[in-house]
């Protein structure tokens, strides 16, 4: 039988979600560090979905959404998105570099900020995975769409090849003020490292 | 009259006849192929995900890959009365949504995709009459049975029709 998110029992998921709350605790705390600023974190909901229902979280699959994609190697491989729909992006850079931006247009500043952002998210989401676990991660330089949801989640839907297959999204809601972002990270491990996953966490 | 558009999910595959109009939103590295018989006014539409069954295990569904979906379209397209000799074809998709600095073979799906569809209408002896294919960007495609256009949606790349 092949390991996968859909086949996992009830303590696995338990762990794997904990593991989701750690991560984006970690990796807000990297953001507020960053920006010196007092961030507030809501509880992550973590979810099991099917790659082709993710674009229903954003509203659709022509929903404007900006995409942040990362490769793991080293004791686990797989894959890594970071997605925020089209007004927590601008609330992001606003809080990241001031200015609100209106439109939909950012410019190369906007996108290398943006992008190093889903690098820090990821970072400190995956050096938690490697404290807990013992494992060796790299992460590889994150590459930046913004367009329709669907077209986005397209790249990780055809690389896992079927679409029955299912991914873990830690959605996220954080604050500075007045500022909200809805982030959400998309967890997905190759099949091959999924059981090295689990058996690092205890719960093969 | 109201004609009702009918959404082509991922992976999936529909004929149909005259009023319709087939929709597939948000359509990024997978191929959408839209294919039409003018005389019946049969239209059908393929939302391709990958360019060979050959080359997977888990190969199943046939509405996912180039090699096979394209022939299931083309036996749904007669099978509601279309004469395989009038098909032609419009397609659109294949985008690479992200450049990374070391590029990978997968990152090419797009291409490969649009390479694979290309081989197998030549292969039915389907004329592609237009397309619009490649660049960085998503985009949402409308066909019509009353003329085979194709009504095509992005962000920021504009809207056309062919």
């Amino acid at each position: 039988m092949e390991l996968n998110y859909e086949n996992l029992n009830s303590m696995q998921l338990d762990v794997l979600k904990e593991l989701g709350n750690i991560g984006a605790g970690n990796a807000v705390t990297a953001l507020s560090k960053m920006l010196n600023k007092k961030i507030n974190m809501e509880v992550p909901q973590v979810r099991i979905l099917e790659l082709a229902e993710v674009s229903e979280v954003f509203g659709g699959a022509e929903a404007p959404v900006t995409g942040i994609y990362l490769r793991m190697e080293g004791d686990i491989s797989g894959n890594i998105m970071f997605l925020l729909p089209m007004e927590s992006s601008r609330v992001l850079l606003d809080m990241l570099m001031g200015g609100y931006r209106d439109g939909d247009e950012f410019d190369e500043m906007d996108l290398s900020a943006l992008e190093e952002i889903g690098n820090i998210l990821a970072g400190s989401y995956t050096s938690s995975l490697a404290a807990m676990t013992g494992m060796n991660i790299r992460v590889s330089v994150p590459a930046l769409a913004i367009d329709m949801a669907g077209a986005v989640l397209s790249v990780p839907i055809i690389q896992f090849g079927h679409i029955g297959d299912s991914v873990m999204l830690i959605e996220t809601h954080f604050s500075e003020g007045n500022k909200h972002v809805k982030g959400n990270l998309l967890l997905i491990p190759d099949v091959e490292s999924f059981v090295n996953l689990l058996e690092k966490l205890g719960v093969a | 009259m109201t004609v009702v558009m009918t959404k082509i999910g991922i992976a999936e595959v529909r004929a149909a006849k005259d009023p319709a109009v087939l929709v597939t939103l948000g359509l990024g590295s997978c191929v959408g192929v839209c294919l039409y018989d003018s005389k019946k006014k049969v239209i059908g539409m393929a939302h391709i995900m990958l360019p060979s069954s050959k080359e997977i295990k888990n190969n199943a569904n046939k509405a996912k890959f180039a090699d096979t979906a394209i022939d299931m379209l083309i036996e749904e397209m007669e099978a509601i009365g279309a004469d395989r000799k009038s098909i032609t074809a419009k397609i659109a998709g294949g985008a690479q949504m992200f450049s990374f600095k070391s590029s990978n073979e997968f990152l090419r799906t797009g291409e490969r995709n649009v390479e694979a569809v290309r081989r197998e209408l030549g292969r039915h002896r389907v004329e592609i009459v237009a397309e619009d294919v490649g660049g960085n960007y998503g985009r949402t495609i409308e066909f019509y049975s009353h003329d085979g256009s194709l009504s095509i949606r992005t962000i920021g790349h504009g809207t056309k029709v062919i």
